[in-house]
């Protein structure tokens, strides 16, 4: 009886496809825009997550300016070498600074030319910023102390310059300075601000000062904070040694700030996942008006089928077989309606992480909980006026007009 | 009746097949009642052929659903083959027309888009008949009512008379005992109503199944061996017809 009743609910959806296929039209979009939604916002968090990971452990930033206001501010009293070493001297929990001045040049190779950050730092500099020279080599302590004309290049200034041919002993030209290369630098891959890290080129700070800039000056302090140390409680010391160092009265606001780099890429994080919540609350909207979709279009059929139900009471149907064989069609059309939403759903996911450049991560519960939604509200929807019209006495229900 | 199941028929009784004693039926309540039946009583026998006549209104519908087991009686009894239908629950009541009567409407009631092999399945696929019985029973059912090379149309596909021959190859697929008929011509024209009036008197005289008709028409109730005029709820008069053809 079952297997009749069963293949009563299977004729009924074929003879009827476009009343069958805009029934579960609704659920289709909103299964599919929940998914790709929940799928793609936690692939973007997941990567920001990742950047994190790998842009250095406990890092902070000291720059000039001040904190509030628009960018910095004309006549910053940028900072010395002198002060990264008193930073080094004076704070416990310091793993390592490194002092930055970076200059935008061309560099030139033959008759290839590239405009790239040139970084004018340390050893120092390439490990806490998560770096690694992978082929070639550092610089030596002779070099960095002479200002010797040495460069280490990133993954993508390499591409730009040298293509697919051996870098390592070559010299390029970063404006009038004629420099070896020394190295090339493992790829990183973009920063959460969506920055190419490997558009670098590193070179001793003192070289830069002399030949490229022509001070003493220096740009930025990178500073790592050691393993279970308080980078707070750092922050804190580095603000009052820089005040100190600085000369400010107590009444003087800072002219420099220290950032945390963690802190940042928290911040990314937590807007990325707002971002996500809301546009899945978007998405969860369509869900919900695919699900008052189904309920609009059982309903009209329901009605229009009235007659039907009655014509088959009349011949000795049960009361529970019609309600058997509308059930079948409503969780039958909306398991298709949540499958086919799934599928969409994987195909624009991967098409829209592919696009966003972000890994694409599979969700199984969005899915699970989506495909149960949908198939809830289409048995609940499906069913509930089904069993209104079973239950009425079969000459009413022949008589609907 | 205890025994009603979905695959074992009932023991027939014999003399009536259809009894209604002081059959009543009431719509409503308080001021708004509208008495449909006065006290009817009615005896049907085996293989007889019922026209049923009578102004609207007269009460012959709510008669016929009470004989169809569709509507039970607000006071009365109706025996079907000796069981009394108003102590019948909703369930038996279906399964007492699943196995014992077929109906033809008069607005056909087919199912729409769907093959006139199919329409005449329908009673079988709740009998729980395996599907190739099904399609051979109402393949005979279609040849019964000269339709053999209609199967795979559609009612849109068919025309009124050709859509009543599906009707009524779907009442008489699952082999009833009695087949009701609500105004079996009243959408056709006079050629295709004396089709129709010849496939159901062949039933009746061929194969003994007892036929109760509503009409209208004087000269469609002369198929039968009698007609019972209804007014205001109670039966008038019976007329004996010799029977036609």
């Amino acid at each position: 009886m079952l297997g009749n009743i069963i293949i009563l609910a299977l004729r009924e959806i074929r003879r009827n496809v476009l009343r069958s296929f805009l029934t579960i039209l609704g659920i289709i979009i909103g299964v599919a825009a929940v998914i790709t939604m929940v799928t793609v916002g936690g692939s973007a968090t997941a990567q920001i997550q990742q950047q994190i990971a790998s842009m250095g452990s406990n890092l902070l930033m000291v720059m000039p300016g001040k904190r509030m206001g628009a960018g910095m501010e004309a006549g910053n009293v940028l900072f010395k070498e002198d002060d990264a070493v008193a930073i080094a001297r004076d704070i416990n929990s310091i793993a390592a600074v490194a002092p930055v001045s970076t200059r935008s040049l061309q560099a030139i190779f033959g008759n290839q030319n590239w405009t790239t950050q040139v970084t004018g730092s340390d050893n120092v500099f390439i490990g806490i910023t998560n770096r690694a020279v992978k082929t070639g080599r550092q610089f030596t302590d002779n070099e960095l102390r002479s200002g010797a004309a040495v460069c280490i290049l990133g993954e993508t200034v390499k591409t730009k310059l040298f293509g697919g041919q051996d870098a390592v002993g070559e010299k390029i030209r970063l404006q009038k300075l004629s420099c070896e290369v020394l190295g090339i630098l493992e790829p990183k891959g973009q920063n959460t601000m969506g920055m190419d890290q490997d558009d670098v080129v590193i070179i001793p700070l003192k070289t830069l000062q002399r030949r490229v800039t022509g001070n003493q000056d220096v740009g930025v302090l990178y500073v790592s904070v050691s393993n279970n140390a308080s980078t707070e409680k750092v922050q804190q010391e580095l603000s009052v040694l820089m005040r100190e160092r600085r000369h400010l009265s107590p009444s003087d606001d800072d002219n420099f700030n220290v950032m945390d780099m963690k802190e940042i890429a928290k911040m990314l994080t937590s807007t990325t996942q707002l971002l996500t919540a809301l546009l899945s609350a978007v998405a969860a909207v369509s869900l919900l008006v695919g699900g008052i979709g189904i309920m609009n279009i059982m309903l009209v059929s329901v009605t229009e089928r009235t007659r039907e139900i009655g014509t088959r009471l009349a011949i000795g149907a049960l009361e529970r077989e019609v309600l058997l064989q509308f059930l079948i069609e409503a969780v039958v059309l909306s398991s298709l309606g949540g499958l086919l939403g799934i599928v969409l759903a994987m195909a624009s996911s991967v098409l829209l992480t592919a696009v966003l450049n972000v890994p694409f991560i599979f969700n199984g519960s969005i899915i699970i909980i989506s495909f149960l939604f949908s198939a809830a509200v289409g048995v609940i929807f499906g069913y509930m006026p089904a069993k209104k019209a079973a239950r009425l006495n079969p000459i009413d229900a022949l008589r609907y007009e | 009746m205890s025994s009603l199941s979905t695959s074992q028929p009932l023991t027939r009784a014999e003399g009536a097949i259809i009894e209604l004693s002081g059959v009543s039926k009431v719509y409503g309540q308080g001021r708004a009642a509208m008495q449909a039946l006065a006290g009817v009583d009615l005896r049907i026998d085996p293989g007889d052929f019922v026209a049923v006549m009578g102004p609207s209104g007269s009460g012959k519908s709510t008669c016929l659903n009470i004989i169809g087991c569709l509507d039970v009686p607000s006071s009365g009894a109706h025996y079907f083959e000796g069981v009394d239908v108003g102590k019948l629950s909703h369930n038996q009541r279906a399964l007492l027309r699943r196995h014992y009567l077929g109906f033809i409407f008069q607005g056909f009631n087919l199912l729409n888009r769907t093959s006139a092999l199919e329409n005449v399945e329908l009673p079988l696929v709740y009998r729980g008949l395996p599907a190739p019985q099904r399609h051979e029973r109402a393949q005979q059912a279609l040849v019964a009512v000269g339709l053999q090379g209609w199967e795979r149309h559609t009612p849109g596909e068919l025309s009124g008379g050709q859509q009543q021959r599906v009707a009524i190859a779907r009442a008489i697929v699952a082999g009833p005992v009695v087949v009701l008929a609500d105004e079996p011509t009243g959408n056709l024209d006079s050629a295709r109503s004396r089709e129709i009036m010849e496939i159901l008197t062949e039933l009746n005289r061929k194969q003994g199944i007892t036929i109760v008709m509503i009409t209208h028409e004087s000269d469609i109730a002369a198929y039968a061996n009698r007609t019972i005029h209804f007014r205001d709820g109670h039966i008038e008069r019976t007329e004996h017809n010799g029977g036609k053809v």
